[in-house]
């Protein structure tokens, strides 16, 4: 469950305000025209951007002035998700031992993390001698493995083409679903969300709307989504 | 958010630096005959160090403003090579080059032979000309990379315009290249001014006497001949505000040192196509006054190789270690600096590294002399100070040169650190070293080539026991013993450049893509 009470955050002359709820488990896209705030907003929950007010609980736990690693998230960002000087199965390795010292059973693990995501045989490779999809399949397979209760995409796919952003977003949904994860993700495509998502947290001007059913929202679109949307 | 790497290494290995160069001044003030009085050669001393300063920025630049011009404007053979040539005066060993430059243009040189079959009189460049052509020697080519770096700022489109309209050299230098030039060159007029001031191994081999003594070089007598502590005191402070003066208005206009290289693309020119000739006579000058004085070293080296005494072998044993514990010390203290630097806010921290070149290291070296002589004979600690003294003048480089790869790691790779609890030890282990790999050995590599090339600290403290190899190398010039001078010169060339492109090499190895 993801809980942000009254959370304010100011940078410059641009601020945010955030209050709502999701219950557990909830795949949530997080839509809004550019500058609206939404990277800012998960920013802010990961532990990236300070806030100035407000609160924020993972799972019943208060994180909001928490370092990001300790805070039961896992985040992706649009890039640099991999360290491209680690292979694959040390870059995964690095979601369960920040020292990358493994033992047995967590080397099986990260074995099994790659399987799982269609990596079998790549855990030798560094991110340059893969496919970006591929690259992605690795950064997924370190959220398996980080097993964290929050799950945070800050448009990680955006570089793909459509096909492979649609299969990505599949995984990324069994990813959540093996691990339990709350997920927040930022998409610019409606059909982003109405594939992958459950709920849509509208964000517009710094103001985040409460969030409502895909189906729901879609099918009766607020003005302001609206005019983002060309509708 | 709260942890920050480097957060406490970083202010601490400065605080070391910046209190070893504060205990320093201290003792020499404790020494200083107060009130200071400051005779007429003192004023001569004084005059001379700014003079030849101000003779061999001027020098420099002018030299370097027609071969920056003909390099940016021609394609040929060699070129690239001859850019990175350009970057070799800057870990080359001022004694070797002083000893190329002294058989080209000595009284005994290559030149002076020449004239002497046309019955002129031999050329003599100790004093005030020799000072200057070797300071030249050394800026010149740094000079030349500062504005040929400016002019490639320029967009190669705009030459293809001047390609289309047929536009002239003049005119082309008047809307182009001059408004480059006039940001560049105060810049490089400064940085080349701040270098000459605290010279201390050209004045000590290629000047002296009453008429071309240095402020470094005074220091040096009135403690080495003199033991004139109290001279050597005052002498010191005033380096310290003449060089720290200049170097602080030196601040204000220099340009962005790029001690790397390659990234040197030459874009194709369409106009002075009849100018080539000038072109070429000025690119022929500046590789002549570089490579055949090299080439004087290399030659006359081989003939010296077998004519050296064993102290040479057992000095370059000393100068190999020296320059490896003066490495090691400069990456450690390098490293958290410049990790601190990259993740602090104020934007002045880099400036501030560059205020450590107005740090006269004679000035350091007299102080610990002071600070240990109660204690302990200083010959025994000649070496150790030598090696940390040589890492701290090179210490403001190796931080410019870490610096910008640093914040690109962090800026690349700072979050997903962070999220993944990478922090201290391992996030140097596993991210930074890894990903500024390069940048280290550049800096690692360059560190140990100025302290095993450097005659200057070890000067003060050595006895005839302990010699660094320049220091030998300058004894045995000193003794008339020229051909085995030339065989160390050769030694300590290949030393330089060897321990460089060592270092280097390690750090371009698997380079992460």
């Amino acid at each position: 469950m993801l809980q942000v009470d009254g959370l304010r955050v100011v940078q410059g002359d641009f601020a945010l305000s955030a209050d709502f709820t999701i219950k557990a488990g909830q795949r949530v896209a997080v839509i809004g025209p550019s500058g609206a705030g939404k990277s800012t907003l998960l920013g802010a929950i990961g532990g990236y951007t300070p806030s100035v007010a407000g609160r924020v609980v993972v799972d019943g736990r208060e994180i909001t002035n928490a370092a990001p690693d300790m805070r039961g998230i896992a985040m992706l960002f649009q890039d640099g998700n991999l360290f491209p000087h680690l292979t694959l199965a040390q870059n995964i390795g690095l979601g369960l031992r920040p020292a990358l010292r493994l033992a047995a059973d967590e080397r099986q693990q990260v074995a099994h993390a790659l399987g799982r995501v269609g990596l079998g045989d790549f855990g030798d490779r560094k991110p340059g001698d893969v496919s970006g999809g591929q690259q992605s399949r690795a950064a997924l397979a370190r959220v398996l493995v980080q097993n964290q209760p929050l799950l945070l995409l800050d448009e990680p796919f955006a570089a793909l083409g459509p096909a492979l952003r649609a299969e990505m977003l599949d995984l990324t949904s069994e990813v959540a679903r093996d691990t339990g994860a709350t997920v927040l993700m930022i998409t610019h495509a409606p059909e982003d969300a109405e594939r992958a998502a459950d709920q849509v947290l509208f964000v517009d001007e710094g103001r985040v709307d409460a969030p409502r059913a895909v189906a729901d929202i879609m099918a009766n679109p607020p003005e302001a989504l609206r005019t983002y949307l060309g509708h | 958010m709260a942890r920050r790497t480097g957060s406490v290494s970083g202010p601490t290995a400065a605080g070391t630096v910046v209190a070893l160069i504060l205990a320093a001044l201290v003792a020499v003030l404790s020494r200083a005959d107060w009130p200071v009085v400051f005779g007429a050669a003192d004023w001569a001393v004084l005059r001379f160090t700014v003079w030849q300063a101000t003779l061999s920025a001027l020098f420099s630049v002018a030299f370097a403003v027609p071969v920056a011009r003909a390099l940016a404007r021609r394609r040929f053979a060699g070129r690239g090579l001859l850019v990175t040539l350009l970057g070799a005066p800057f870990i080359l060993p001022v004694i070797v080059a002083v000893l190329g430059l002294l058989a080209v243009f000595g009284r005994a040189g290559w030149v002076s032979q020449g004239l002497g079959w046309v019955d002129l009189p031999p050329l003599s460049i100790y004093g005030l000309t020799g000072v200057v052509m070797a300071h030249v020697f050394f800026n010149m080519p740094l000079a030349t990379r500062l504005i040929l770096q400016g002019w490639q700022t320029i967009p190669a489109e705009q030459f293809r315009l001047v390609g289309q309209l047929g536009l002239s050299p003049a005119v082309v230098f008047r809307t182009l290249e001059w408004p480059v030039l006039r940001q560049v060159v105060p810049g490089a007029l400064a940085l080349v001014f701040v270098i000459c001031l605290t010279s201390f191994a050209v004045a000590l081999t290629l000047g002296g006497g009453p008429r071309a003594t240095t402020l470094e070089l005074a220091i040096y007598q009135a403690f080495r001949f003199d033991f004139n502590l109290g001279r050597a005191a005052i002498l010191s402070l005033v380096q310290l505000t003449v060089a720290g003066g200049a170097a602080v208005i030196a601040l204000w206009i220099l340009p962005p040192i790029v001690l790397q290289t390659g990234r040197d693309r030459p874009v194709q020119r369409w106009d002075a196509r009849g100018l080539w000739p000038l072109d070429a006579m000025w690119i022929g000058l500046a590789a002549g006054f570089l490579l055949l004085p090299l080439g004087a070293v290399v030659v006359s080296g081989m003939i010296g190789l077998g004519q050296m005494p064993s102290s040479v072998w057992s000095s370059t044993w000393t100068s190999l270690w020296v320059a490896t514990l003066s490495a090691g010390l400069l990456i450690a203290l390098a490293l958290p600096i410049a990790a601190w630097l990259a993740q602090a806010r104020w934007g002045g921290a880099e400036a501030l590294t560059l205020l450590g070149l107005a740090a006269s290291p004679l000035m350091i070296g007299t102080g610990w002399f002071i600070l240990i002589y109660p204690w302990a004979a200083p010959v025994r600690f000649a070496l150790p100070v030598t090696a940390l003294v040589n890492a701290m003048m090179a210490l403001p480089f190796a931080v410019r040169i870490l610096l910008p790869a640093m914040r690109q790691v962090f800026a690349d790779y700072g979050r997903l650190s962070a999220g993944l609890g990478l922090h201290g030890l391992d996030l140097w282990r596993i991210v930074l070293l890894p990903r500024i790999r390069p940048q280290l050995g550049f800096a690692a590599g360059l560190g140990a080539a100025l302290s095993v090339g450097d005659l200057g600290v070890v000067t003060l403290f050595a006895d005839p026991e302990v010699a660094t190899l320049p220091l030998q190398m300058y004894r045995l010039m000193g003794s008339y013993q020229t051909n085995a001078a030339s065989g160390a010169a050769l030694i300590l060339l290949g030393l330089a450049f060897g321990m460089f492109w060592l270092c280097d090499a390690w750090g371009r190895r698997h380079v992460a893509g």
